[in-house]
């Protein structure tokens, strides 16, 4: 039987008050605080400030809570949030060699300054269900080493002192960093637009793509030079004083790769780097960013450019999954005008068919 | 562009500001289209802000209309033609809500009109702006995707490639098979996405009277068909552009010459053909017009859509 989509104002009321009801659940169960999502859930938070590019971990977690546990729908809630609030200005760079590390690894010396720190990890753990987290427990206090006290200069830093791996470009007044929030990406896009838009990309398409290099398309032979989480001050130059102060804290994971170069005629063998910083504790994520980061890099590197990975416009076009789960989605919207004008081209063109068709058979007749 | 300055204090009980966007970014978009009005038919990037709807479903044209409302603007909402259809009546709110304007489902009445897929069937008049809504604004998109290499095309008006997908329609099918999102040339200079609207509606944009405004969230881009600008569809001398055409006239209010929406009744084949313009439909209706099966129409189709209205009553 036909039902009109038509009508839709009191359908759309009803709804969204089912909505409401289905994210509830069975009453007789206590209602989720958004306090147990931001402390229980820390990395589903961490992700949504990351893709949704707003440190917020309270505000997440409310997306979260609203999203009904949909983390895509969670960053497009703070996204959309974030877009009504006023830009004042860009942070100093952080200053991640002087962060309060929570976890440090390399896994290119096997001991440095500042040591190995595991930190709260999945690593090495066998993944088999904990039953005994079915029930409230009490949790044992974990051992503690000393933290934070011993410096712990950055791998690459100690690559860069021997010459063996590429400089940086430094931060200058004179070539602000673009933001793609307030200006339209055109390409070739910088690298600073490009850090930017991974650094909001979807986790899952960034893995896919730095798994990609790792298969062989657009190889560039990686080493962990270190990934660390921790938590790093936020310095801002505010006009008026013309000095910078601290903003306060943010818990962010950095990941620097090490990648092999050749060199060219100009430039001498040397290692290079793939970028990835990312929001709260997302080791996966910073380490893909990092990977596809240098895999964009292929054609100022003067590579071969083979893959996906490689490619700047295809990269950047997709990676954000609010984009793109909107125009997936926008799918389900009518489009019976269109496909009105589809049917009876369809139509048309079979009667022409079937009346091509007919020709030749008489002939067989005759 | 009728927003008075009172605009910029006034707050909605929402908390945002008037419809929705800060005023730096209501400029923002606001040069965009200036610009865009300038250049009939070029795409101007502008920096697209992320909305509390998702993209692909109206972002560009929500963003558009923000910029150029004025609270005595009245507004129209309408998705496929019809003022009833769920994405037009969540956008129409979204607007009530934080800008607090009129709105109504009368083409005549409204001073902007935000639409998707379809141009009214009634003309429209000097004075009136038309907004749509814009999924893919790169005509030469699905001929080429690389947009360094489609800017690249329309700056050197390099079209060659359009007419050669235009003509393999024709060796392939006898016709040119693109019966949506036809693409035009505006002003003699930029081939140009007329959104996913039907070809029947092409004609109506040629030497409109009304302010024609494009928004493209997603793909942040906005571009503009000034009014009484020449709007020509694509087409070859031996093989002229044509609309698409009914057989049978509506069969709620009998008119002929207007896009309809094939309604299926059971599962048996019956079916009927009614206006997609709904405004169009019941105006005629009101005006004596009785279609075959006017009696015997789902009530939902031929009852009046009721959204009308100001902010309050909603």
């Amino acid at each position: 039987m036909y039902v009109a989509v038509k009508g839709g104002e009191l359908a759309i009321e009803n709804a969204h008050k089912l909505l409401d009801v289905a994210r509830r659940g069975d009453p007789a169960i206590p209602e989720l605080t958004v306090t147990q999502i931001e402390q229980q859930l820390a990395l589903s938070v961490a992700r949504v400030m990351s893709e949704g590019s707003l440190y917020d971990p309270s505000l997440a977690a409310l997306a979260i809570k609203q999203a009904r546990g949909d983390l895509i729908e969670a960053i497009f809630l703070v996204r959309a949030y974030r877009t009504t609030l006023p830009r004042f200005g860009a942070s100093e760079p952080l200053e991640t060699d002087r962060m309060h590390v929570s976890r440090r690894i390399s896994a290119t010396y096997k001991d440095l300054p500042g040591g190995q720190v595991l930190g709260p990890t999945f690593d090495y753990t066998h993944r088999l269900l904990d039953f005994t987290l079915e029930a409230e427990r009490e949790v044992e206090p974990a051992p503690r080493a000393h933290q934070g006290i011993e410096a712990t200069p950055r791998v690459t830093g100690l690559l860069d002192a021997e010459g063996l791996i590429e400089r940086n470009p430094q931060a200058s007044d004179d070539t602000p960093v673009g933001d793609l929030t307030r200006e339209p990406l055109s390409f070739p896009a910088a690298r600073d637009l490009r850090l930017q838009n991974l650094a909001r990309g979807d986790e899952g398409f960034l893995l896919a793509l730095g798994y990609s290099t790792q298969r062989g398309y657009g190889r560039n032979h990686p080493f962990v030079g270190e990934i660390r989480i921790g938590r790093v001050e936020i310095q801002f130059i505010a006009e008026e004083l013309g000095f910078a102060v601290a903003l306060g804290e943010i818990e962010a994971t950095e990941c620097e790769m090490v990648t092999q170069f050749m060199g060219t005629a100009e430039t001498p063998p040397q290692f290079t780097r793939g970028y990835g910083l990312v929001f709260g504790q997302s080791e996966r994520k910073a380490m893909s960013m990092a990977l596809v980061d240098r895999a964009l890099r292929a054609g100022e590197l003067g590579e071969e450019l083979t893959a996906p990975a490689q490619d700047v416009e295809f990269v950047l076009s997709h990676s954000d999954n609010v984009q793109a789960t909107g125009f997936v989605e926008h799918l389900k919207l009518p489009h019976y005008v269109d496909f009105q004008s589809e049917l009876q081209l369809v139509r048309r063109l079979q009667a022409e068919h079937a009346a091509a068709k007919v020709v030749p058979h008489q002939e067989v007749a005759e | 562009m009728t927003t008075p300055l009172r605009a910029r204090a006034s707050r909605t009980e929402t908390g945002y500001n008037f419809a929705y966007l800060d005023e730096q970014t209501k400029r923002m978009i606001r040069r965009a289209i200036l610009k865009g009005i300038a250049i009939p038919g070029y795409q101007v990037p502008f920096a697209s802000r992320e909305m509390p709807m998702p993209y692909g479903w109206g972002t560009g044209g929500v963003q558009v209309t923000a910029a150029v409302l004025g609270p005595d603007d009245v507004l129209k909402v309408i998705d496929q033609g019809s003022d009833d259809t769920t994405n037009a009546v969540s956008i129409r709110k979204f607007f009530v809500k934080t800008a607090g304007v009129a709105t109504t489902t009368s083409t005549a009445d409204a001073t902007i009109i935000q639409t998707r897929h379809r141009i009214p069937e009634a003309s429209l008049k000097a004075g009136q702006i038309l907004v749509y809504q814009v999924p893919i604004p790169e005509p030469l998109r699905f001929l080429e995707p690389r947009e360094t290499e489609t800017r690249r095309m329309h700056a050197l008006e390099e079209y060659g490639l359009m007419h050669v997908k235009l003509y393999e329609d024709i060796a392939r099918h006898k016709t040119i098979a693109t019966t949506y999102a036809y693409p035009v040339k505006v002003d003699g200079r930029y081939v140009m996405d007329p959104s996913p609207t039907p070809k029947f509606d092409n004609p109506k944009m040629h030497r409109s009277p009304a302010l024609q405004l494009f928004g493209a969230g997603r793909e942040k881009r906005i571009y503009a068909i000034p009014p009484h600008t020449e709007v020509i569809s694509l087409d070859f001398d031996d093989y002229p552009f044509e609309v698409n055409r009914f057989e049978s006239p509506c069969a709620l209010c009998a008119a002929t010459g207007v896009y309809l929406d094939e309604v299926i009744l059971d599962d048996a084949g019956g079916r009927m053909f009614v206006c997609s313009d709904t405004d169009h439909c019941e105006g005629r209706r009101a005006d004596g017009h009785r279609g075959s099966m006017l009696g015997d129409a789902p009530a939902t189709l031929a009852s009046k859509a009721n959204v009308g209205g100001r902010a309050d009553d909603v």
